[in-house]
């Protein structure tokens, strides 16, 4: 979720990118802390951070993915095997009848997204 | 109850259809069968003999299951004549020399092909047209001639009926010219009425199928080595020939009755009541040798009544009460390509029956319609040329027809044509006797919910199949009573098919997605709607599927115009127009993998595939062609994928028509096109067919004269061989059919379907989509060529498109904070001197060999 609220200095908050580098509805690969994340910018203008591996390939795609919504949720497809998940708390909302690589849970991780000063900052310790 | 022996002489398509019904309807197990055929084949299809010269094996022909003659309850015996029956012992005696015993016998042993006796009729190169081993020398004839002579053998049919057409048929596809004799001042002189044989006249010869009608044929002159070389009239004319096929008629094979003293009908044909017994209570007949009272004691030369008799034949040895109630003699059939159907009184020999006749000068048809002198109550109908209406009216013999009659043979659209709600009574497959009631039956009760479902469990439309798009119609409108109508909505953002999408946002010329969803939609649309409205968008405009607002609508591949593969990676396959490359291009290809260490393979399509390009690298390695003359390729997408094709005739000692360049013309000029699913494209120089166009969804196979276009083919999950479009096509002729052909599939077809089942489930079929992109009847003919020659005018590099612009390149990037970084997660194994993806486990046991570091490309 995007929080434009004043930078409450932290640690494990990176900047990441400036806001205008984001294409609406179009994902982008962020390394953070040698984590990748993948980063949304949605038409309506909130900014929207999820893990970039994808649970059911184990290939780190998820920001390659279709951005959308099931029944007015934010989610975004996988470009492998086109499961759907929320892009809110990360649930895997559809799963294709399949089920994740071994050892993975098949719902996304989700870091809370601030925006300061036109700069995208991700927050990895304060997963959802 | 003791088990009892039913012989059964004949091995038809009638006996076929006799013990298959036994079989199936005696649960109890009461009676073995003993077939015997005098042909070394199993029952065959008959009546598609024609399309064992469009390469249908023997095989190919065989009716149902093989595993029926493996049922321990029947005995095939082929190759085996029955040669006398002794009613007094209740056997029959064979030609192997034995005998056997019946508690009853069905005399199967359908008609001979009749040829008048004129001299020279037994000549080497003259043939009937009966059986599979007839057309099989007829084959070989033709084609050793042609080989002697090395011209196109000169052929001529005698009998311009229905057998008589079919083997004009074949004559042409095996590439001989043909003339049609007949004797009679019309063709198909049973079927139809003098326009109409007018009318068939004209459609033939447009085939270049000469025909000649009230003449007499009185000789076949032999030629100086004893072959039949010259056909003379009794008018005192002459044609020379090469072949002769006569085609004159059938007569019921009646001698084995006639010989055991049962009763022979006047005009032949052991005489059976309406129970299918003859005048012996232990000898049933049925099919052609059988003369029925229903039928005024005639023979009738039709599969359908056939199988009723058998049907009754079965059900009367069960202990049923069924009765043959005489032969619907309505027909559909289509002849060298041209519709010809009649039904019911078709030449209104009822007492003041009214005609409706509609002749359509442009397109050669004739439709009649026979009503009651009120024009309300219909009684039959005759058609030439077009028999769309065929299947829905020849059930409503009998009943009113609501609205102006002419609204069924005026061409569709001129008059609008009332819905139709046939009495459950009415017949809808005549083949096999399925009513509208039944099939209604098999969707309320059954649980048959799509057409497969109806035909498996009414037979309904599983034998000629004429009937399907009557079937289809009924059990649409059942469902929708039911409430069960399946949406056709394309996800829960859109309520409408792809189809009806596509017109609408053509109607409305959209070009943005957030328009079309404002105007048709609801949401914010997801990973099936956007993809459909982007392919949608591209088709209409042929704009940069990265241009706009449209990236983000863009399927995985599409999305970065390359093959994303298992571990995030892509494939690159440059584009290889009809698969002929240059020594000096395929160096830069190779030089391209080898400088980024990317695994190389051919694939199906007759492409070079490179794996395993990373997303920043992509760019890179679309300079790199773009520089030397090339483009990458589209291997992704829906859209147009490969031409693939022989050498053809500048190399190949066999070919006749340069496949090669034909096979790049097609790739150049329909590379980009976006489509409902995939489109894949053969063109194969010769019938050897090297390319395997017919398994393609437009395949073109040369012939003397030009192309056959062959459409609706793909390999896949569910096969399927292509079907001829059009013969003998020039190579603008076929450029023109295929861009109207692709044009119409693009517009009407629904998400991810492909041309097979396109074709399919369109109304009316191949046939119909051939009026519409060959004849025009829907006049959208020249619209479809204005958007194709769009398409044309408007195609780009999309790669390079890429390359221009640095809006579009920055999509292109690993990380948007680390720009210079890869992927750190890509690990990869040595294989066969190149790499491949490592497995989890070779991951884990640190077996991974190269990193991607050390294949990194500093330029």
């Amino acid at each position: 979720m995007t929080i434009t609220a004043p930078a409450v200095p932290s640690p494990s908050r990176v900047v990441v990118c400036d806001y205008d580098a984001l294409c609406p509805e179009l994902g982008v690969a962020a390394l953070v802390d040698g984590v990748q994340v993948a980063l949304f910018r949605l038409a309506d203008g909130s900014v929207h951070a999820v893990q970039n591996l994808d649970p059911f390939s184990g290939a780190h795609v998820i920001s390659r993915g279709i951005t959308g919504d099931r029944a007015g949720v934010p989610t975004v497809a996988s470009p492998i095997y086109k499961q759907v998940f929320s892009l809110v708390d990360g649930t895997c909302l559809v799963t294709m009848d399949k089920q994740p690589t071994s050892g993975m849970s098949a719902d996304l991780e989700v870091y809370p997204v601030t925006l300061d000063n036109g700069q995208v900052i991700i927050d990895l310790a304060g997963r959802a | 109850m003791s088990t009892q022996r039913i012989v059964v002489v004949g091995a038809g398509m009638v006996a076929h259809r006799f013990v298959t019904t036994l079989l199936e309807r005696d649960g109890a197990g009461r009676f073995e069968v003993e077939v015997y055929g005098e042909e070394d084949y199993a029952p065959y299809d008959r009546v598609a003999l024609t399309s064992y010269f469009q390469g249908t094996s023997a095989e190919g022909l065989l009716l149902g299951e093989p595993s029926l003659w493996e049922d321990p309850r029947v005995t095939l015996h082929r190759g085996v004549r029955v040669e006398s029956i002794d009613r007094e012992a209740r056997t029959v005696a064979t030609s192997d020399g034995g005998e056997a015993g019946y508690d009853h016998l069905v005399l199967a042993t359908g008609s001979y092909a009749w040829a008048p006796p004129v001299p020279g009729v037994d000549l080497p190169g003259v043939f009937m047209y009966r059986t599979v081993d007839d057309v099989a020398r007829l084959r070989e004839w033709v084609e050793t001639r042609q080989r002697f002579f090395n011209r196109p053998v000169r052929g001529a049919v005698i009998g311009g009926g229905l057998l008589g057409l079919e083997a004009a048929g074949a004559l042409q596809s095996l590439g001989a010219t043909s003339t049609v004799v007949e004797f009679a001042p019309r063709l198909m002189a049973l079927q139809v009425d003098e326009s109409g044989g007018e009318a068939l006249k004209r459609l033939i010869e447009k085939l270049g199928v000469t025909v000649r009608t009230g003449v007499a044929t009185s000789e076949v002159r032999a030629d100086r080595d004893g072959n039949a070389g010259t056909l003379v009239f009794a008018d005192g004319g002459e044609q020379l020939v090469d072949v002769v096929v006569f085609a004159t008629g059938i007569r019921p094979r009646d001698n084995l009755g006639r010989d055991a003293g049962l009763v022979i009908g006047e005009r032949g044909g052991i005489v059976v009541d309406d129970t299918s017994l003859t005048a012996d209570p232990a000898i049933s007949a049925i099919g052609e040798c059988a003369a029925a009272a229903a039928d005024g004691h005639l023979s009738v030369g039709l599969i359908a009544p056939g199988n009723t008799m058998a049907d009754v034949a079965v059900d009367r040895l069960l202990g049923g009460d069924a009765v043959y109630m005489g032969a619907d003699t309505a027909t559909k059939l289509k002849l060298l390509g041209v519709d010809v159907a009649s039904f019911g009184d078709a030449f209104a020999t009822t007492p003041g029956a009214l005609e409706v006749v509609y002749s359509d000068p442009f397109s050669g048809a004739y439709k009649k319609l026979v009503m009651t002198d009120d024009a309300s109550t219909l009684l039959g109908g005759m058609f030439v040329g077009d028999a769309s209406a065929y299947a829905t009216l020849r059930p409503m013999i009998g009943a009113t027809l609501p609205g102006d009659p002419s609204a069924w043979i005026l061409p569709e659209g001129a008059v609008e044509r009332p819905d139709l709600e046939l009495p459950d009574a009415a017949t809808v497959c005549s083949c096999n006797n399925v009513t509208a009631g039944a099939i209604r039956d098999a969707v309320n009760h059954d649980g048959c919910h799509d057409l497969g479902a109806v035909k498996s469990c009414t037979k309904a439309g599983t034998a000629c199949g004429s009937c399907l798009p009557l079937v289809k119609k009924i059990m649409g409108a059942e469902l929708e009573k039911a409430g069960l109508e399946v949406s056709n909505a394309l996800c829960e953002h859109f309520a409408m098919s792809r189809a009806q999408l596509f017109s609408a946002i053509q109607v409305a010329d959209l070009r943005t997605f957030s328009d079309v969803l404002e105007r048709f939609g609801t949401g914010r649309g997801c990973d099936i709607c956007k993809p459909t409205v982007g392919s949608i968008l591209a088709s209409l405009h042929n704009e940069h599927v990265l241009g706009g607002d449209r990236a983000a609508l863009q399927d995985t591949n599409d999305r970065v115009m390359a093959n994303m593969q298992k571990d995030g990676t892509y494939s690159v396959v440059p584009r290889i127009p009809g698969g002929e490359i240059t020594p000096a291009k395929l160096m830069v290809i190779a030089q391209v993998a080898e400088d980024f260490g990317l695994y190389t393979k051919i694939t199906g399509g007759q492409r070079i595939d490179l794996f395993g390009a990373r997303l920043e690298q992509l760019p890179q390695i679309w300079k790199r062609l773009v520089d030397a003359g090339m483009e990458s390729g589209h291997a992704y997408g829906k859209s147009l994928r490969t031409v693939k094709s022989c050498v053809g005739s500048t190399w190949c000692r066999y070919g006749v028509q340069d496949s090669a360049s034909m096979s790049i013309a097609l790739e150049l000029r329909y590379r980009g096109l976006r489509s409902p699913h995939k489109i894949k494209l053969g063109v194969s120089g010769c019938a050897r067919e090297c390319a395997e166009a017919r398994g393609k969804d437009v395949g073109l196979i040369a012939t003397e004269r030009g192309w056959n276009v062959y459409v609706g083919g793909n390999g896949g999950f569910t096969p399927a061989h292509a079907d001829l479009l059009v013969a003998d096509a020039s190579d603008e002729e076929a450029f023109r059919v295929i861009d109207r052909y692709l044009m119409l599939y693009i517009r009407t077809a629904d998400r991810l379907q492909r041309t097979a089942a396109w074709q399919a489930e369109y109304e009316g079929g191949l046939d119909e989509i051939r009026r519409v992109v060959v004849e025009d009847s829907l006049g959208i003919c020249a619209e479809l060529d204005a958007h194709m020659a769009h398409h044309l005018d408007t195609y780009e590099d999309e790669w390079k498109a890429v390359l221009d612009d640095p809006e579009r390149l920055r999509q292109f990037t690993s990380f948007v904070n680390a720009p210079d970084q890869a992927d750190p997660s890509l690990a990869y194994v040595e294989q066969r001197g190149q790499r491949r993806p490592a497995t989890p486990a070779e991951r884990e046991s640190g077996a991974v060999l190269i990193a991607p570091a050390r294949l990194e490309v500093h330029s």
